[in-house]
């Protein structure tokens, strides 16, 4: 496919003139996260193709709207991956949408976010101004860390055209094992293991039972698996996927899904609703309909933030407030990057 | 002087500084080459004296430079004579291990080694290491993004902390990034980690730590040719293996290690490898044969593995020291920081060869080889009239080999005022622009250690070296020189 650099370039320089606000669109898969927003649509999804991939450089830079799924594919065929393990949330996620979201998956607490591995970008910010951070290398400090000030800051700053990565190999083998415990002792017990050098690659608990998954070589999954214990779990990649992708049964409702980011160690909350536990505990899944400002006092006073995922019926803000000086911040940073408001204004707070 | 006179309202007589004799000691950071006597220097051993003292800065509209040992390459601590030096090195405490969370909390000041002895105990450790680690403090690891010879593996700075708490130039004092493994809003940790002090002063920051590896082994391969080397590299990578620490060393390297520290290293060796393979037993066991059929068949002359603790040790401890040993055989050394695809090694280290013919001046090359972080080091002498100008040259040139190989002019010692007018190559005058905007957002008036990191667009033009895109020169109204 072209590149669609100018024209989009071209397509802000003319919502500055109009004094038109733009909401940036791939394929539209992650819509239910972040607060609504008022402006017309801006669809990216034909800047796509993967530009560079260099297995032995462990770097590969493709097209914001190049599908998620041809990344991983091209990247599979190598055997490799990335290692953050993105949710797609839909079959034709693009990689712009998922860097613009910072989604990591299960692999998160051990190998790190979708921040973790943007290495840099080119990107059209509020003044039309094409621009390029960061670069294809592990190591580069020239100037601020612009690529990863993009990671996750939902379109609000500038358009993500290309974006580079680092990759990692696969691990040659992945096995899951279980255990029956309480969801105290599933604290306990990934607080105990995350101090030990053992080859976990996710750990979640549903409310019965805790996951290890491990990742290595044969021998060093059987040693670790006699030192852990537990039951070998069937069909395990099936299991981290729909967890992953909010495929599992617990996702299934029509009530308010949080998402809470917590110290990992912090103890049980008590909310009402059921909870899911991933990332070693420093993720936590609620599925409630208690009131969003007690849930968010709560998980505010031991230092976590709550966003609500899905099914947010527009009675809060999706996203945890930011207190004053923080705010305030944002707000010159927004402006620093698309003086004009431009970008999908209120997607992530309604001040920026 | 009024100023004088509201800080020692803060501070007590030790710790505010402006007789020449007290101020000298502080005229440069690690990079010597560049001087610069302080108008004073403060040494608050309090966050709250911190805030003060930037409180009062930000009155009088007085610039503020923070230093943490001054062990930084790149002049990014160096003083001005109209700006208060800070030094951060009183703030040297741990304040909290909490090995449940793997997190600790520490103050600027506190070295880098320091905190993996702290924690030994518990079986952890702090990941990144620089070769300055037992000197450098982690408030300048945050400020610079430091990396070290475990990051292919591990990551920089920027992957292995969790949250700061800053200083505002309007003296607030602001909670980044959080204990969880993010936060609400902008990636704000991100972009503090690497600012060379320009957003905002770091007064405490909460590490990530790791178990301490089951095993670890370092195999060392010489080879008669440095490109064997370098692909072999690339051969290691592609087999799915990713070494804790790569590390390269070219012949004049090689001998000036073995000579200060008789590491074993073989002296006629083109170059050597050192590859640490860590994680459990058995994948450590598998990873080190593969690797060494690996280096075999793509042309090591020699493979060797250390056999005990002692002699890993031994053969990295010529590696950490490769710089003090290139001191050794030259009264001075400069050291460059460019970061180039694996690939484009060979050419590099080619052009860098041709150059220092056409220079006449030495080189030994340094080379974090897994994540194509090259540090050359040009021996000159600095007592020989106009020599230093030449190696500062010299310099230039190979930073603008980086760029030109798809590199960038700074892997992890910052730009600081050394590498600023390479900036202006790097990038183009929009984007220079958009980094003073984004500096702009948090120091308005530009206080911050000002004139360091980014260059201004008149400095650029001034340079003539501007970065030309499509044929077509950024702000043409701007006078050229």
């Amino acid at each position: 496919m072209p590149d669609q650099s100018q024209p989009l370039g071209d397509q802000v320089t003319e919502a500055i003139s109009q004094k038109r606000a733009l909401y940036i669109q791939g394929n539209n898969t992650k819509a239910f996260l972040g607060n609504e927003c008022d402006a017309s649509t801006l669809d990216v999804s034909n800047h796509s193709g993967i530009l560079h991939y260099e297995p032995t450089e462990l770097v590969i830079t493709a097209r914001a709207g190049t599908p998620l799924s041809e990344i991983i594919h091209n990247l599979d065929a190598h055997q490799q991956m990335l290692a953050f393990e993105p949710p797609a949330f839909g079959e034709h996620a693009t990689l712009g949408g998922t860097i613009a979201c910072n989604l990591s998956g299960p692999r998160r607490p051990y190998t790190g976010a979708a921040r973790d591995y943007v290495l840099g970008c080119r990107m059209i910010n509020g003044q039309g101004q094409i621009m390029q951070f960061g670069g294809e290398v592990m190591k580069n400090v020239a100037g601020y860390d612009v690529s990863r000030l993009m990671t996750g800051s939902l379109g609000t700053l500038g358009i993500l055209l290309d974006v580079s990565l680092k990759v990692v190999p696969k691990p040659q083998k992945e096995i899951t094992i279980s255990k029956e415990v309480s969801a105290e002792q599933a604290l306990q017990l990934m607080a105990h293991w995350r101090q030990q050098p053992a080859p976990i690659s996710a750990s979640c608990h549903d409310g019965q039972q805790l996951f290890f998954r491990l990742s290595g070589t044969e021998q060093a999954l059987k040693a670790a698996r006699n030192k852990i214990g537990g039951e070998r779990v069937d069909n395990d990649t099936l299991f981290w996927q729909r967890l992953n992708e909010h495929q599992h049964a617990f996702f299934n409702t029509r009530k308010k899904v949080w998402r809470l980011s917590l110290p990992s160690t912090a103890p049980l909350l008590e909310l009402e609703g059921k909870t899911m536990m991933d990332w070693g505990g420093a993720q936590r899944w609620l599925v409630s309909d208690a009131n969003p400002e007690t849930v968010r006092t709560k998980v505010a006073s031991i230092g976590g933030h709550a966003t609500v995922y899905r099914n947010n019926n527009t009675d809060t803000n999706s996203f945890h407030p930011l207190d004053g000086n923080m705010l305030f911040i944002h707000q010159q940073l927004k402006k620093a990057l698309d003086p004009h408001g431009l970008f999908n204004p209120g997607k992530m707070y309604s001040e920026i | 002087m009024q100023l004088v006179e509201k800080l020692s309202d803060i501070l007590d007589k030790d710790s505010l500084l402006y007789e020449q004799e007290d101020t000298k000691p502080y005229e440069c950071d690690g990079l010597s080459a560049y001087r610069k006597l302080p108008m004073l220097v403060v040494l608050p051993s309090t966050v709250e004296q911190v805030q003060a003292i930037v409180r009062v800065c930000h009155e009088y509209k007085i610039p503020v430079i923070a230093r943490g040992a001054g062990t930084g390459l790149s002049g990014g601590a160096l003083p001005r004579e109209d700006a208060v030096l800070l030094s951060l090195a009183r703030l040297n405490q741990i304040l909290t291990i909490d090995p449940a969370q793997c997190l600790a909390i520490v103050q600027p000041g506190v070295r880098n080694l320091a905190i993996s002895e702290a924690v030994a105990p518990m079986g952890l450790y702090y990941a990144p290491d620089p070769s300055s680690q037992i000197a450098c403090s982690i408030g300048g690891n945050v400020a610079e993004n430091s990396g070290g010879v475990h990051c292919l593996k591990y990551g920089l700075t920027v992957h292995n902390i969790s949250q700061l708490k800053i200083v505002s130039i309007e003296g607030e004092l602001l909670t980044i990034g959080s204990h969880g493994l993010d936060s609400s809003g902008y990636d704000l940790l991100a972009l503090m980690t690497g600012s060379e002090g320009m957003l905002g002063i770091i007064v405490e920051i909460t590490v990530k730590l790791l178990p301490i590896p089951e095993r670890a082994q370092v195999i060392m391969a010489a080879f008669d040719d440095v490109e064997k080397a370098g692909n072999t590299v690339g051969h290691i990578i592609a087999d799915g293996i990713i070494p804790a620490g790569l590390e390269m060393m070219d012949n004049p390297a090689i001998r000036a290690a073995e000579d200060f520290v008789h590491a074993g290293y073989p002296v006629d060796a083109a170059a050597i490898l050192l590859c640490e393979l860590d994680g459990t037993n058995e994948d450590v066991s598998a990873q080190v044969m593969r690797v060494c059929e690996l280096m075999k068949q793509h042309g090591a002359i020699s493979v060797k593995t250390a056999q005990d603790e002692a002699e890993r040790q031994q053969l990295w401890k010529g590696r950490k020291a490769a710089f003090p040993a290139v001191g050794r055989i030259a009264p001075d050394y400069y050291c460059m920081d460019g970061t180039i695809p694996r690939n484009k090694l060979a050419w590099v280290l080619k052009s860098i060869a041709e150059l220092s013919d056409q220079y006449q001046l030495p080189v030994a090359n340094v080379f974090h080889a897994g994540d194509g972080n090259l540090h050359p080091l040009i021996l000159y002498d600095a007592n020989k009239p106009g020599e230093l100008q030449k190696t500062e040259e010299f310099g230039g040139k190979i930073l603008e080999l980086c760029i030109q190989a798809g590199g960038t002019i700074t892997g992890e010692h910052g730009v600081g005022m050394e590498k600023i007018d390479q900036m202006c190559i790097q990038f183009k005058a929009d984007e220079l622009q958009q980094f003073h905007d984004i500096k702009h957002a948090f120091d308005p008036d530009g206080l911050l250690n000002p004139g360091k990191a980014v260059p201004t667009l008149h400095r650029c033009a001034e340079f003539g070296a501007m970065h030309v895109h499509d044929g077509q020169l950024p702000h043409p109204e701007l006078e050229r020189f």
